[in-house]
């Protein structure tokens, strides 16, 4: 099989410049802009619609994610190993996958119905936001496609498994199998394009708060205390019961700024 | 025992007069702000009446504070860790806006600017969230002063439970009504239901103070503290996505200043001081089954500031000398536990609000009055708070949980204060019998009466300052709303409105006047980006901004 100077282009060096942008932009996005970090939620203007939609499509879009996992993480050979058919797993994958894409779709088209009939959301609808939903909406219908394709084309569909798969896999090791990924179907690479173009804008969208979903929260406790004055407790969340905020706890190793301490006790 | 220091307010609701100048100030100091419109960190309320947000008392609805569950263990009301976790793609439990209300501002252009005609001009009502023409349905104190009690009345949400417990029904017909003032801030809880909520972990409590602020740079707008919290003092601006709330004016604070709504107060209701409290307790005290004795295991929570055993432990715990020295002069302690006259507000919520209310005996006054019985005489009252079941039934509800004996105590010792100052006023001797019938003497009740109604700007603020060796740290450390043009105020990023960090005004200022030492022109355009800081402004030359650009050419007026 050929390669093209376009697949080397587009599966070999693309997908890490996705990487870069997108680790690149998230860690600046951190630093620079903490405080456009947010959901930036509508519900004030208008929960009875999204009460619906969002769960829909959060959860939808966490199943889809769980897919692309099994689909493109696990080599075809270990689910053969344990005796999963072929036929079994594609049916399972069609079922939850379709049942899981048509959810975050229907809950997304629900949003953007929401999000332009409902004024005061639209008001609040930024140009990024327009943008950041056509990709999204673009992503998962195409990425839908694929699924319904390999519905209706039955056992003559194309297995990913033995070509996008594998180039997935392969670009964690640097060797990225570019004929693999160029064999595969015209709809597997507009969504896999289509994909890498959200990640590449997703740093830049409100969708960053993804990356900040909170599952610290089952682990903190219920009551956090800060010092105004850091050398307290480093300005670090406190545990109540933990007496972290007591004066005497040694600090935390590691580098030590530049100073000296005031010696000057008289006025404390 | 660990000792903490908290701020906390007494407000005195006898002396509100419900001007509403607290909540002006706050608004005008704090929420002037885009995507604040509809926020109070200040508000008062008329009641009986629905309060704002529209019966937030109503915790069956909303879901606010904290419940024992089955095993007696402190829980949130709305749910767990998983639990909120699972409900938070659609926060299943969150006032809308039409809980609160439609934030508005009039078309006061077309007052200016509409063509010569035989009808006077209006300035209609335009919604400042759709920016369309509204009508105006509600607002944070529609109610006020009672308005259309007659017909919202049994809305409120405790005037229902009173009503349920009682076969009386609370009349709202005006001869029959009591009424009065209930200004609320953030209750700086000792245990925040807001806080344990917020799955971000931005909601947190200053070791020094106590004061209960959010990080708006950890805030990611998950609005689980609107529901958390049972007073529904976190408010979420819709403009940045970030949760905002009562600062306790921490900056004023930090420097000995009482905050804007208690220093504005016409009626001098507010009292600021500290109280020193044991944080190994709070849990066990907010545990209490029988929710008529959390108001005792909250005073057990605060320490008397005399005791030298507390001084010692406060010293170890690096609380500083002249803060246990501000704790000793306290009002609020005086006010909560050594007279005992300031009850907490809601206490069944299980938060330990650290903002206390001595109760209104004026509506027990008022109606002695109108009934033409003497409304100073201690016998008189005393029988007539006996006698008035509703109105000590509805404060309990509000302060005690429902405990009338506590309330009824609290109003006798307001009755016998007024009743033996008068006494002394009218020149008789002191009758102590008096005092001794509430179960206090001549001379603690003398004090009392100088603190509640003498009421000395320097008795009634006692405000540690935070240390000069810390003020470095103080120093824009990042908390909630403390950069000037901060939060909302900048314009909008390509990230979304009030993107990017916040210019500390520090920095604005210092660039402005390098700008104008070394430029030799006035600051310009350019430097104020089209906006005139008169703080720099040292009154040579008109720099271009501070007055509207002329025309170019003059107009052209019809020649003849």
């Amino acid at each position: 099989m050929n390669i093209s100077a376009l697949d080397i282009v587009l599966w070999g060096v693309l997908p890490y410049i996705m990487v870069v942008v997108l680790v690149g932009g998230l860690v600046w996005r951190y630093k620079y802009d903490q405080f456009g970090w947010t959901t930036r939620s509508s519900q004030l203007y208008e929960s009875r619609l999204l009460r619906i939609a969002s769960p829909l499509f959060h959860f939808g879009l966490l199943a889809v994610i769980a897919g692309h996992f099994f689909g493109l993480v696990i080599p075809m050979a270990w689910t053969q190993a344990v005796g999963m058919s072929q036929d079994f797993y594609h049916f399972n994958a069609l079922f939850v996958g379709g049942i899981a894409g048509v959810g975050t779709l229907g809950g997304i088209l629900l949003l953007i119905y929401r999000r332009r009939t409902t004024g005061p959301v639209f008001m609040a609808t930024t140009k990024n936001d327009k943008t950041m939903y056509v990709v999204l909406t673009a992503a998962i219908v195409f990425g839908l496609w694929t699924t319904l394709a390999s519905v209706f084309e039955g056992e003559h569909g194309h297995n990913y498994r033995e070509t996008v798969a594998p180039w997935f896999r392969s670009l964690f090791i640097f060797q990225p199998d570019i004929a693999a990924m160029a064999a595969a179907p015209f709809s597997f690479h507009l969504h896999t394009l289509v994909g890498m173009a959200l990640f590449m804008i997703w740093p830049f969208t409100r969708l960053v708060h993804a990356f900040t979903a909170p599952l610290h929260y089952l682990f903190r406790p219920y009551i956090v205390y800060r010092s105004r004055d850091r050398d307290r407790n480093g300005g670090r969340a406190g545990d109540r019961t933990a007496g972290s905020t007591t004066s005497g706890v040694p600090a935390r190793r590691g580098w030590s700024p530049v100073g000296t301490r005031d010696r000057d006790t008289r006025n404390r | 025992m660990r000792v903490m220091a908290q701020m906390g307010m007494v407000m005195n609701l006898d002396k509100c007069i419900g001007c509403h100048t607290c909540s002006v100030t706050c608004k005008q100091a704090w929420t002037n702000r885009a995507g604040t419109e509809y926020v109070w960190f200040n508000n008062v309320e008329t009641r009986p009446g629905q309060g704002y947000p529209r019966r937030y008392e109503d915790q069956e609805k909303w879901q606010g504070g904290w419940e024992l569950n089955k095993r007696g263990k402190l829980v949130l009301k709305a749910g767990g860790r998983v639990k909120k976790l699972l409900g938070i793609f659609a926060s299943p439990i969150q006032p809308e806006l039409k809980d609160y209300y439609e934030p508005w501002t009039y078309d006061y252009k077309t007052l200016v600017d509409a063509p010569l005609g035989d009808d006077f001009p209006v300035a209609r009502p335009k919604s400042l969230i759709t920016g369309e023409d509204t009508k105006i349905t509600w607002s944070a104190n529609w109610d006020d002063d009672l308005g259309g009690s007659t017909e919202n009345g049994h809305l409120d949400p405790i005037v229902e439970k009173v009503r349920r417990e009682s076969e009386d029904k609370i009349k709202f017909a005006y001869e029959q009504t009591f009424m009065f003032y209930l200004p609320r801030i953030c209750e700086h809880c000792l245990n925040p239901s807001c806080m344990a909520s917020c799955p971000s972990g931005a909601i947190y409590k200053r070791v020094e103070d106590g004061i209960v602020l959010v990080d708006q740079d950890k805030c990611r707008g998950w609005r689980q503290c609107v529901t958390g919290c049972p007073y529904k003092k976190i408010y979420f601006n819709h403009k940045t996505g970030k949760a905002e709330k009562c600062t306790f004016c921490y900056p004023r604070v930090e420097v000995g200043l009482p905050t804007v709504c208690s220093e504005t107060c016409v009626g001098r209701l507010r009292y600021l001081g500290l109280f020193l409290y044991d944080a190994d307790a709070v849990t066990e005290a907010a545990s209490v089954t029988d929710p008529q004795e959390l108001y005792d295991a909250q005073m057990d929570v605060l320490l008397d500031p005399n005791d030298p055993a507390v001084q010692a432990e406060a010293r170890a715990q690096g609380i500083p000398e002249d803060w246990i020295d501000a704790a000793q002069r306290s009002p609020v302690y005086a006010l909560a536990k050594v007279y005992k006259v300031a009850l907490p507000l809601h206490p069944e919520y299980r938060t330990m609000p650290m903002v206390w209310y001595v109760p209104p005996l004026s509506p027990v006054v008022d109606l002695l009055r109108d009934q033409g019985h003497d409304g100073e005489d201690a016998g008189n009252l005393f029988g007539a708070i006996d006698a008035l079941r509703i109105p000590v039934e509805y404060l309990a509800e509000l302060f005690t949980a429902g405990d009338a004996d506590r309330v009824t105590a609290v109003l006798k010792k307001l009755a016998a204060m007024r009743s033996y100052m008068r006494g002394i006023s009218l020149g008789k001797d002191p009758d102590d019998s008096i005092p001794e019938a509430v179960g206090m003497d001549g001379q603690t009740m003398y004090e009392m009466y100088r603190l509640m109604a003498i009421a000395k700007y320097d008795e009634r603020y006692v405000i540690p300052k935070a240390h000069v060796e810390q003020a470095h740290d103080l120093e824009e450390m990042g908390c909630s709303l403390d950069f000037e043009g901060g939060p909302g105020m900048q314009d909008s990023s390509p990230f979304g409105e009030a993107s990017g960090k916040p210019v500390p005004v520090a920095v604005e200022t210092f660039n402005a006047l390098r700008d104008r030492q070394t430029s030799g022109s006035a600051p310009s355009e350019t430097t104020l980006r089209g906006r005139v800081n008169l703080l720099n402004w040292d009154g040579t030359g008109a720099p271009s901004g501070l007055f509207p650009e002329k025309p170019v050419t003059p107009p052209t007026g019809e020649q003849p």
